[in-house]
């Protein structure tokens, strides 16, 4: 019977609070329908149902903090039954597939390249499809670190016995921990200092087996999570990932008077702002740059065919959470406009959802409103690359060999260089450059 | 061996243990006192050598005990192969202090037959490597005589045998094998590395009513101390912390306790504070002080002038690993002589002892986890 589990809501989660059920037993679900709410240490999330069915049995209470996998609910399929098509817990799993998956075998048949009964018993333990696995052993057989890949385990870090001990005592979690022992061995320092690096008192992490129960996060709280949610994300995008940037300056003269004569037609409440224009611009881009669009899975990059926006929303209170503008590049700067507002909305309200908050392939921050000219970011782990745009100024500029005063912007791209080289990041910021002369082509 | 080659290299021992000593040690060059005709020779004043401590205490037992006697090869008219027992048979006597023939199976045979019918034999062979002749005697017979008669019989033996390398007296005559009887239940081990305790760990041993092997290395001979102020028994059921440190424990015993001292000292230096166990038992072996240790430093080092494979270094690493494995930050190290019989040339038997600098270099391995 198909589970409902705990999401991941991002790379940065493990864990979530269940704050409400939308469904009670007994309800009919369809894929897309909203059963829950549950709080990360972001926001509240309205989560999807993956599947079509009955609700069965709700199986955890409202108020409980369980680890991200944990099943929450049970459904009965609708019809046949079918395999279930969970929410996995990697966001790079929930990352829409460059190629439809093939339906596996409800009872897979053990396949022939699967090594040994350890890894099947493995896959069996860890709910991971083998039909889905790639093998990287020899002939392609199957090995226990492709089943540990396949669950977005990342590959044992080697760890001395009493760094490891230090780190279960005090919450430290080792995958955040940078080991300066021989080959990278995590040791007590590393521990240590890990320890000391987040707020005094690291909670203690939880053990999966055993959720315990737990008031919903006080709203003061949510900051402090929030900061350290961000902190670890960023950290590890910084340590793991080897920017590189390129900028360039876009005369938005012509984006801009189109973008006038356009919102002269349109009641307030639809004018477009720059910003929209500046997301289609870059969702184009993207797809003409395809190296930038998708995620770096388990040391290889996987491209996105459909171009999902996150766009960065700076939340009141601080903090900021990515949400994705779904198939950016097919919507009119309109269409883009009013997603954009609502998105907004919703991020500042809280009232996010989970297939919103993962599925990214490209991150957007637009700080224009801020004054600022220039933003270097930092790429949001898994996808490769994030581009920024600062704000448009008034400045002299020259044009075909005459000075004249122009509205300027800034781009930047902030991209990964394990999936793309300065020669893929400058024909991107010259894509989108070349967008914004055309705006009726956006 | 044959007997006259036997005799031959006793004599050069004998030679190298006396010359040593008269010349002085090179801590005390030129000290005046070091021609003494008791052979108390090569220590400052004040002070005693290792070899004086096993004297005394060997005299002091056969005083406090009349069931007390020491046989072995030449401890008599010879005055002992390294010197320790000169002297005695001319204060006790021939019923006390007994020559015997070069059979080591047949004295350590008469040793037992002795203490089993009430005697409190003290046994010296001349070295570890000789001592392999009396493994019968000293495996199949006394340390098993106890379970063997359901409890009826113990066998309350010491056997002083002379262990280790470094004087220049080649394979035959330099190995450290007390980790092979380590192996034996029925057998205490003791490894006296200090003056103190070879003037009192003798005694303790004798009040044992089962065998018990006493190791002393040859180059300790010459060390030199402060006498005791008891010369009382010592403690021979724990390991000795002869250097408190925090960031590596040294795991030593006998005849390479004075160079892992060493290499704390130079580690030192460097900030790397390193603290020194010595095992002096090295059957049954002290875990609780061991891991005590362990669980302060959380780096190991172990150093063993005896070979690497199979040997007490290995014993003591298994055991860290079972009981202190979650204390660990860094993979145990071992610091052991090379596998090799030891060589005969000076230089070539130097670079296969351990020496404070391959001691100190395993700390820092083992510190800096930069292997």
């Amino acid at each position: 019977m198909p589970e409902f589990t705990m999401p991941s809501l991002g790379a940065d989660m493990d864990e979530g609070t269940l704050v409400e059920w939308r469904v009670a037993p007994g309800d009919r679900v369809r894929h897309g329908d909203v059963v829950a709410v549950v709080d990360t240490a972001k926001a509240a999330i309205e989560v999807e149902c993956f599947a079509d069915g009955l609700v069965d049995r709700l199986l955890v209470e409202p108020g409980t903090t369980v680890p991200v996998g944990t099943p929450l609910a049970t459904i009965v399929p609708a019809g046949a039954p079918r395999p279930e098509p969970e929410p996995k817990p990697e966001p790079a799993e929930a990352a829409p597939a460059p190629e439809p998956r093939p339906t596996p075998e409800p009872e897979p048949e053990a396949p022939s390249r699967v090594s040994s009964p350890l890894v099947r018993h493995l896959a069996e333990a860890k709910g991971v499809d083998l039909a889905r696995v790639h093998g990287t052993g020899r002939g392609e057989r199957i090995t226990r670190t492709d089943v540990d890949r396949a669950t977005g385990a990342e590959p044992r870090a080697r760890v001395t016995p009493y760094a490891r001990r230090l780190a279960a005592g005090s919450g430290v979690d080792l995958r955040r921990v940078t080991g300066t022992g021989a080959r990278g061995t995590i040791r007590a320092e590393d521990v240590r200092r890990a320890g000391r690096r987040p707020a005094k008192a690291p909670e203690p992490a939880p053990r999966p087996e055993e959720p315990r129960p737990e008031e919903p996060r006080p709203a003061a709280d949510r900051r402090t999570a929030m900061r350290r949610a961000i902190g670890r994300l960023m950290s590890r995008s910084k340590r793991e990932i080897p920017h590189y940037y390129v900028s360039t300056t876009i005369d938005m003269s012509p984006a801009l008077s189109w973008l006038r004569e356009r919102n002269r037609e349109l009641p307030v409440s639809r004018r477009v702002l720059p910003a929209a224009l500046l997301l289609k611009a870059s969702a184009l881009a993207a797809r003409e740059v395809p190296e930038l669009n998708g995620h770096w899975i388990d040391d290889g990059f996987v491209p996105s065919e459909a171009v999902h926006l996150g766009v960065a929303i700076a939340l009141r209170g601080g903090g900021l959470v990515t949400p994705a503008l779904r198939d950016a590049g097919l919507r009119t700067p309109e269409d883009l406009m009013a997603a954009l507002k609502d998105l907004v909305g919703r991020a500042r309200g809280g009232r996010l959802r989970g297939s919103e908050l993962t599925g990214a392939t490209l991150t957007v921050t637009d700080l224009g409103d801020q004054g600022v000219e220039t933003v270097t970011g930092v790429i949001y782990p898994p996808q490769v690359a994030l581009v920024g745009f600062g704000k448009v100024v008034e400045r002299p500029w020259a044009v075909d060999g005459l000075l004249g005063v122009r509205p300027l912007v800034t781009a930047t791209l902030a991209a990964d260089h394990r999936a793309s080289d300065g020669y893929g990041g400058a024909r991107y910021l010259e894509a989108v450059t070349r967008l914004l002369q055309d705006p009726e082509g956006l | 061996m044959s007997e006259p080659a036997r005799t031959a290299a006793k004599r050069a021992r004998r030679t190298r243990a006396g010359t040593s000593g008269t010349s002085g040690s090179p801590g005390n060059p030129g000290n005046p006192a070091g021609k003494a005709a008791d052979g108390r020779s090569g220590k400052a004043p004040g002070t005693i050598t290792y070899r004086e401590a096993m004297r005394e205490a060997i005299a002091e037992a056969i005083e406090r005990d009349e069931r007390v006697f020491l046989m072995g090869e030449d401890v008599g008219r010879y005055g002992g192969c390294f010197a320790v027992s000169l002297g005695l048979l001319e204060r006790f006597g021939p019923e006390r202090i007994r020559d015997t023939p070069l059979s080591e199976a047949a004295f350590v045979g008469a040793g037992i037959g002795a203490a089993l019918a009430g005697m409190r034999p003290i046994v010296e062979i001349m070295t570890v490597n000789f001592s392999l002749l009396a493994l019968d005697q000293i495996v199949n017979n006394a340390a098993t005589l106890r379970h063997m008669s359901g409890g009826q019989f113990g066998v309350p033996l010491v056997i002083r045998m002379t262990t280790g390398a470094g004087r220049q007296l080649a394979a035959q005559h330099s190995h450290s094998l007390e980790g092979w009887y380590a192996h034996v239940p029925g057998l205490r081990i003791l490894a006296p590395a200090t003056v103190e305790d070879a003037r009192g760990m003798l005694w303790t041993a004798l009040e044992d009513p089962d065998p018990v092997l006493l190791f002393e290395h040859g180059s300790l001979y010459n060390a030199s101390g402060e006498p005791p102020a008891a010369a009382g028994p010592v403690d021979i059921d724990r390991a000795a912390v002869r250097r408190p440190g925090r960031d590596v424990t040294l795991i030593t015993y006998g005849g390479t306790l004075p160079g892992t001292l060493a290499a704390a000292g130079r580690l030192a230096e460097d900030g790397i504070e390193a603290e020194v166990v010595d095992l002096r038992t090295l059957r049954p072996l002290d875990d609780e002080t061991i891991m005590a240790s362990v669980r302060r430093t959380h780096r190991v080092v172990i150093v063993d002038e005896a070979w690497r494979s199979g040997g007490l270094a290995a014993e003591v690493s298994a055991r860290v690993t079972e009981q202190a494995f979650y204390d660990l930050d860094a993979p145990v190290e071992r610091v052991c002589g090379a596998e090799v019989p030891t060589p005969y040339a000076a230089h070539l038997e130097r670079a296969a002892l351990p020496g404070p600098d391959d001691i100190a270099a395993g700390a820092r391995r083992a510190v800096r986890n930069d292997a």
